[in-house]
């Protein structure tokens, strides 16, 4: 069984909705990101997102952007990310990480070459923001190579039929973009979320993430009602942007807003289930 | 990837690229957030209903003919082939066009489209200015709303294009995020879509994006190619013996090439922007000095590092400076059947000067970098030969930044 599976399995076990989040890698420097890693988890994050910059994150708004910006002017790419992937794994061994990037990084580094490394240094899954499964074989078949999830994303305008498309091909969970629109922007819509998690849910037993839109641990708790994870990027990359220039206060910026976050989500888990 | 570059035995039919999926070769195809892959399907189905529609197509003749001002003549520039002393030049009048270049012959065809598919909502993006132009225009004229993203860079550089499209109601959102240019503009554009797409369409100004842009731009832009071929042959009795064109993203040049590609004795150049020369690395010429990648959602020929970011490119020409350039263009490349080459900004100076001293006409400082390539060309051919170059665009934009290149008050 992978970690993200396992993972999954255990806050089931417990009545406990998974809390993943989202950071670049090497935001604001690359000495950075690894003690953020370990102080998320800290403070009650389950599964970690790490984003190799990119210089055109198109799917990304501005504080994604922004941080993707810091990141590259650090020095830090894809072999970057991994190596301090793998300072985490030296401590941490149970907590999964999903790479998050866009294709043309992984495309250059070589698609067997990049699964190889990824999984080298600890990497559980990854998920490519614009490579859609019809373009996916030959990355995916080198993921699978080396028991790397692939991670989808499903839209609110993705049809039915595609879901199950989409759904056939993941593993670790699928994550649902509860917004139209970029990471960071506008507010959610609760409705809807249920009623296309639902669809997800009659096409897959695979576990259901919500992300984009997610701000607070209020937020967090709703969404946690509808899904089995809440993903949240922008309003912790937010909190790195404010206080780039402070490391200390920029880990404890990262832990209040993960532990609200976690506060939340448990808020709703022990009401669901009392 | 390990199946970018193939060998070409025979050459392909290349009337029947893209394939049903989009891709052209290896090259093409969309890579986009899950999110704009409806759309995108929804955009697919619309455009092969209408492309075959004759209610459709009157239209949008009519309007290419009455408000675009179509045809466009080819015009003999008897005195700048004399002084060249080599083959004779013809230049395809694009630059006569309503708003001033060849732009609007897409951007009437997809404006028209996305009225027919209910979408009243109009973004775009634009790096010199024309496109963004060339979208305000029929915004205007059909009354619809219009988003233009312009990198703050090029709104600094193309500021009477700016008023323009202002002028004709449209908004214009200056982009500071990257490197301030035209492939910043195309990223917000996305994202405006991405969170609109209900009442939004997305008007691309070259043969670039996604899957259904790159053949969409090209048909609609391919009337260039059509016009030309039948004047040559009603007014010459004959095909020309080279084609050249600018090449940025490429939709000037695509329209120009493709109903030429089956003519095998016709040679076709396309000249990317040299900047201050490819050596330098500071240049906008993926197709010289690239390889290939995935960017803005279809896979081509790129500027970009080692760790695959995209580079900062430079020309002296907005319209030319993008780090990615339309998938056929990287299949014909391949394929062998254009020849691809750079002009530096100097040249491309040069150029300017040549076509606006000897014949009277100001050329777009992208079109000056197909003036001097064709130039060189001619040199080297007989005077029975017969080149003609797509002269994509007026220059009225660029005097400003010429004069500021050269040191002078305009």
């Amino acid at each position: 069984m992978s970690r993200i599976a396992r993972r999954f399995e255990q806050r089931r076990a417990e009545g406990r909705k998974a809390l993943v989040t989202y950071i670049t890698g090497g935001d604001p420097g690359p000495d950075a990101t690894v003690p953020i890693m370990h102080r998320m988890v800290a403070a009650g994050a389950d599964i970690l997102e790490i984003g190799m910059p990119f210089s055109d994150p198109m799917a990304d708004g501005p504080v994604v952007q922004a941080a993707c910006d810091r990141a590259l002017a650090g020095g830090t790419g894809i072999t970057g990310v991994l190596e301090m992937i793998r300072a985490f794994r030296r401590e941490d061994q149970d907590t999964p990480v999903v790479l998050m990037g866009y294709l043309n990084p992984i495309e250059q580094a070589g698609y067997l070459d990049f699964a190889r490394a990824a999984a080298a240094a600890g990497v559980d899954g990854v998920l490519t923001v614009d490579l859609p499964p019809e373009e996916s074989d030959e990355l995916g078949s080198a993921l699978a190579a080396h028991d790397l999830d692939p991670i989808w994303l499903i839209a609110p305008t993705t049809s039915a039929a595609r879901i199950r498309a989409i759904c056939e091909q993941g593993r670790g969970f699928v994550y649902y973009v509860s917004l139209k629109g970029v990471t960071g922007v506008a507010s959610l819509d609760f409705d809807s979320i249920q009623t296309r998690v639902q669809a997800i849910r009659e096409a897959t037993q695979l576990p259901v993430g919500v992300g984009f839109g997610v701000k607070d641990g209020v937020a967090a708790g709703q969404v946690g009602q509808l899904a089995d994870a809440v993903v949240v990027g922008s309003a912790i990359v937010s909190r790195i942007a404010a206080h780039a220039d402070e490391p200390a206060a920029l880990l404890d910026a990262v832990g209040d807003i993960v532990g609200e976050l976690r506060a939340g989500l448990d808020g709703t888990s022990v009401e669901m289930a009392p | 990837m390990s199946n970018v570059i193939h060998a070409i035995e025979t050459a392909p039919d290349f009337a029947h690229y893209p394939d049903t999926t989009g891709h052209f070769g290896p090259y093409g195809g969309r890579f986009v957030p899950e999110l704009l892959i409806a759309p995108l399907e929804e955009l697919s189905a619309a455009y092969e209903r209408y492309r075959n529609d004759p209610e459709f197509q009157a239209r949008l003749d009519s309007d290419l003919k009455y408000y675009v001002g179509r045809p466009t003549p080819l015009y003999y520039a008897e005195r700048w082939s004399n002084r060249v002393g080599g083959a004779r030049i013809y230049l395809k009048r694009e630059d006569l066009d309503h708003t001033g270049a060849h732009k609007i012959n897409n951007t009437m065809g997809q404006a028209l489209l996305a009225r027919h598919m209910g979408k009243e909502r109009i973004v775009a993006e634009t790096g010199a200015g024309q496109h963004g132009v060339a979208t305000a225009a029929v915004c205007a004229r059909l009354g619809m709303e219009c988003i233009v993203y312009m990198g703050a860079e090029d709104v600094r550089r193309q500021s009477v294009n700016v008023y323009r499209m202002r002028l004709m109601g449209a908004k214009v959102v200056p982009v500071d995020s990257g490197t301030r240019t035209l492939k910043d503009a195309l990223n917000e554009a996305f994202r405006d879509w991405a969170a609109n797409v209900d009442d939004t369409f997305y008007i691309i100004g070259t043969v670039a994006g996604p899957h259904p842009y790159p053949e969409m731009v090209r048909d609609f832009q391919a009337v260039i190619g059509r016009e030309t071929r039948e004047q040559c042959l009603e007014e010459h009795g004959r095909l020309p013996d080279a084609l050249v064109a600018c090449v940025g993203g490429g939709s000037n040049a695509i329209g120009m090439f493709h109903p030429f590609l089956a003519d095998t004795d016709v040679a076709i150049h396309g000249v990317e922007a040299g900047g201050d020369g490819v050596a330098t690395g500071r240049h906008a010429a993926p197709l010289s000095a690239g390889r290939p990648g995935v960017l803005h959602g279809n896979r081509t020929y790129l500027m970009e590092n080692d760790d695959g970011q995209i580079m900062p490119t430079h020309s002296v020409s907005a319209g030319l400076d993008y780090p990615g350039v339309g998938p056929e263009h990287a299949w014909l490349k391949d394929t062998g059947r254009v020849i691809y080459a750079a002009v530096d900004d100097d040249e491309a100076l040069a150029g300017f000067h040549t076509l606006t001293r000897t014949e009277g006409i100001i050329p777009a400082l992208e079109t000056a970098h197909a003036i001097a390539y064709a130039e060189r060309l001619a040199a080297g051919m007989r005077p029975d030969q017969m080149i003609v170059v797509n002269c994509s665009g007026r220059g009225d934009k660029d005097i400003n930044t010429v004069a500021e290149v050269e040191g002078m008050e305009p």
